[in-house]
C-alpha cells in the first residue's frame, strides 16, 4: 500500500510585524512544518510501522527553503519525499484551494497512492479546503476532518470530529483522501537516527505542468482592529486577585 | 445568473445555527447582484426545515428529499444541479465541519473559485471577501475575478435571519448517481464522560497551553471549586488528553455562553475566541500582554498564572 502525505510548511508571523504592499515582511516570519500535518504524517508513519509493505510518500508546494521542513518529515519516518516548484509559483498567494489542490493533483497521478493524508488546513492561510478540492479532482473517495480511523480492504473506517463533541462514523470507499484533525494521535519528535538516515531518503523535486494563475487576488492586507477596552488589574498577585475576587463576588460568583 | 443559492445545514433533526446566519449573507449577496435568495434543504425532514428556514428575506426554498443526515456525495450533486437549475451567481456554505466536507467539491464540479472561512463580503463590481490569515493575526481582503463563486462563512460573524418569510417551498428533484456516492454515514458517538455540559455552565474556569503540564491542571480545579464554576479548555489541552473532548470550547468544540468566562493560561486563538463571544464577562489571566485573549477580554491580570491561580483560590477559601 502506498500513502502519500501532504506536507505544507507554514509561515508564522510575530506578534508584531509590518506589511508592505499585501505581504507581512520577511523579517517577521519564521517557518514551520503545518501542525495539522504533524499528525497526518504520524498517522502515515504508524502505518508503515506496523506493515512494511506500505510505503509512505511525502507531497509538498514550495520553494527550495522548505526541503529543511521536508527532511524533517522523511527524519519522523517517510520513505521519500516529493516537492513540486516552479519560480513562477513565487508570486502567486495561495489562496486558492483549487490551485493548490491541481499542483497536487499531479503527484497523486503519478503515485497512485491507495490512501492521501492531508492536514485539517495550514495554520497560515487555513483554507481548510484543499484536502476535499484534491480528492474531486482526482476522483478519490474523501472525509474532511478525520480524528480516528481504520483501513479494510476496499475502504477506510473514519470518524469525523464534528462540532460541539459529537462524532460521526462514516465509511469511505479506498481511495481516498482523509483530512487528518490535531489530537488523532501523539506526534514524534525525529530521532537522531531518522535525522541520519533523511540524508540520504530520496527527496525528487518536479515542476508542475497545470498552467498557472488563479481567479482569487489578493487585494488588501492589514492589521485587525483590535476592540479592546480591557481592564487590567495592576499590582502584586495577592492584590491583582483581591480585585478580580471584589469583582467576581459583585457578579455573584463565588457567593 | 444572479441568484444566490444558500445551502442549510443540519444535524440529527436540528437546523444548525449557522443556517439563519448563511440567510443574511446570503440576502446581501442577492441584494448586490439584484437576484433572489434561494435556499436547499437537502435530506432529513425537508418541510418541516423550510418551515423553520422561511425567514425575512428568502425568495424560493428548494426541498431534496433524500436520506436523513449529510452526506457529502449526495450534497455535492444536489448543490451542483441546484446551482445551475436556479442559474446562481454564489453558493453560500458554513465554514463548517461538513460545509467544508462538501463545498470544495462543489465548486471543483461547477469550476468556480471557492473562498473559504470569509468574515465579511461586499461586491463593487466585483466580490470581494475578507478572511484573516496567519491565525486572526492579519486580514486579507481577496477579490474573486469570476462571475461566480462558492464562499463559506465564518459562525457568528453575520446575525441570525428573524422574522417570518413568504417564500415559495418546492420539491426539487435531484439526479443522485448512487454510483458516485463512495461514503455511508453510519452513526454518532458523543465523546467525552457525558457527565457535565460546560455550555450549560453558569461560570467556566477555562484551561489553555501556559498550565504547561497535566499535573498542574489541578490548580484550575481547585480554583473551579473554591468559586462553584465548571472547568473547560481549550483545544491544545484536549488534543494532549489533559481533559475529556466535551470540556472543549471554541469552533471544533462547543460554543458556551456563561456569565463568567476566566481564561487561564489561553493564548485566544480565533477559533478559541469564536466559542466564547456570548460570555457576558471574559476575563483573562496570562502574563503575555500581546495574547489575542485580551482583544477579547473585559478585565485581565497580567501576571505569571501559576501564582495567580492559586492567589485567587486563597480569596475564597
Amino acid at each position: 500500500m502506498k500513502v502519500l502525505v501532504t506536507v505544507t510548511e507554514v509561515a508564522n508571523a510575530d506578534d508584531e510585524f509590518e506589511i508592505s504592499g499585501t505581504e507581512i515582511e520577511e523579517t517577521y516570519l519564521s517557518y514551520d512544518l503545518n501542525e495539522w500535518d504533524e499528525y497526518a504524517l504520524e498517522a502515515a508513519v504508524r502505518l508503515g510501522e506496523n506493515d512494511d509493505s506500505v510505503e509512505v510518500v511525502t507531497a509538498t508546494v514550495g520553494p527550495e527553503r522548505v526541503e529543511e521542513t521536508i527532511r524533517t518529515a522523511l527524519a519522523k519516518g517517510a520513505d521519500r519525499a516529493v516537492r513540486v516548484w516552479d519560480d513562477e509559483l513565487a508570486d502567486e498567494t495561495m489562496l486558492d484551494p483549487s490551485r493548490k489542490a491541481k499542483l497536487l493533483a499531479e503527484v497523486v497521478e503519478a503515485e497512485e497512492p491507495d490512501l492521501v493524508l492531508s492536514g485539517v488546513q495550514s495554520g497560515d492561510v487555513a483554507l481548510g479546503a484543499t484536502g476535499v478540492a484534491l480528492a474531486a479532482q482526482v476522483g478519490f473517495g474523501w472525509a474532511a476532518v478525520v480524528n480516528q480511523f481504520e483501513i479494510e480492504e476496499e475502504s477506510v473506517q473514519v470518524h469525523r470530529e464534528l462540532e460541539g463533541g459529537v462524532e460521526e462514523r462514516t465509511s469511505v470507499e479506498l481511495p481516498a483522501v482523509l483530512t487528518i484533525q490535531t489530537g488523532i494521535n501523539e506526534p514524534r519528535y525525529a530521532s537522531l537516527r531518522g535525522i541520519r538516515q533523511a540524508q540520504s531518503k530520496p527527496l525528487e523535486v518536479r515542476s508542475p505542468s497545470v498552467p498557472g494563475g488563479s481567479p482569487l487576488a489578493l487585494t488588501d492586507l492589514a492589521v485587525p482592529e483590535s476592540e479592546s477596552d480591557t481592564e487590567i488589574f495592576e499590582g502584586s498577585a495577592e492584590e491583582t486577585t483581591a480585585e478580580l475576587a471584589t469583582l467576581l463576588e459583585e457578579k455573584g460568583v463565588g457567593t | 445568473m444572479s441568484g444566490v443559492l444558500v445551502v442549510a445545514e443540519h444535524r440529527r433533526g436540528e437546523i444548525r445555527d449557522v443556517s439563519y446566519a448563511q440567510l443574511v449573507a446570503g440576502r446581501e449577496l442577492a441584494d448586490a447582484t439584484g437576484g433572489e435568495l434561494h435556499v436547499a434543504v437537502v435530506s432529513g425532514p425537508v418541510e418541516e426545515f423550510a418551515a423553520d428556514l422561511d425567514r425575512g428575506g428568502v425568495d424560493r426554498i428548494h426541498t431534496v428529499d433524500c436520506g436523513e443526515e449529510f452526506n457529502h456525495d449526495v450534497y455535492t450533486q444536489a448543490v451542483e444541479q441546484l446551482a445551475t437549475a436556479v442559474e446562481a451567481s454564489y453558493v453560500v456554505v458554513g465554514n463548517t465541519v461538513n460545509g467544508l466536507d462538501y463545498a470544495p467539491a462543489v465548486a471543483e464540479r461547477l469550476g468556480w473559485p471557492l473562498v473559504t472561512d470569509a468574515v465579511d463580503i461586499r461586491i463593487d463590481d466585483r466580490l470581494s471577501v475578507v478572511r484573516e490569515l496567519y491565525g486572526g493575526k492579519a486580514e486579507a481582503t481577496v477579490r474573486v475575478d469570476a462571475d461566480s463563486a462558492v464562499v463559506t462563512i465564518r459562525p457568528g460573524e453575520w446575525p441570525a435571519a428573524g422574522d417570518t418569510g413568504d417564500a415559495t417551498v418546492e420539491p426539487f428533484d435531484a439526479d443522485i448517481d448512487e454510483a458516485a456516492v463512495k461514503t455511508a454515514v453510519s452513526g454518532f458517538e458523543e465523546v467525552g464522560t457525558g457527565d457535565v455540559d460546560i455550555s450549560d455552565a453558569d461560570v467556566l474556569v477555562s484551561v489553555g497551553r501556559g498550565i504547561e503540564d497535566e499535573e498542574n491542571i489541578e490548580l484550575v480545579q481547585e480554583l473551579a471549586d473554591a468559586i462553584g464554576a465548571t472547568v473547560s479548555a481549550s483545544r491544545p489541552i484536549v488534543d494532549k488528553g489533559w481533559l475529556p473532548a466535551d470540556r472543549q470550547v471554541g469552533q471544533s468544540g462547543k460554543t458556551v455562553s456563561p456569565d463568567v468566562y476566566i481564561a487561564i493560561g489561553i493564548s485566544g486563538a480565533v477559533q478559541h475566541v469564536a466559542g466564547i463571544k456570548g460570555s457576558e464577562t471574559i476575563i483573562a489571566i496570562n502574563d503575555d500582554p500581546s495574547a489575542p485573549i485580551y482583544d477579547a477580554a473585559d478585565y485581565g491580570i497580567v501576571d505569571d498564572l501559576f501564582e495567580v491561580v492559586p492567589a485567587l483560590t486563597e480569596q475564597f477559601e
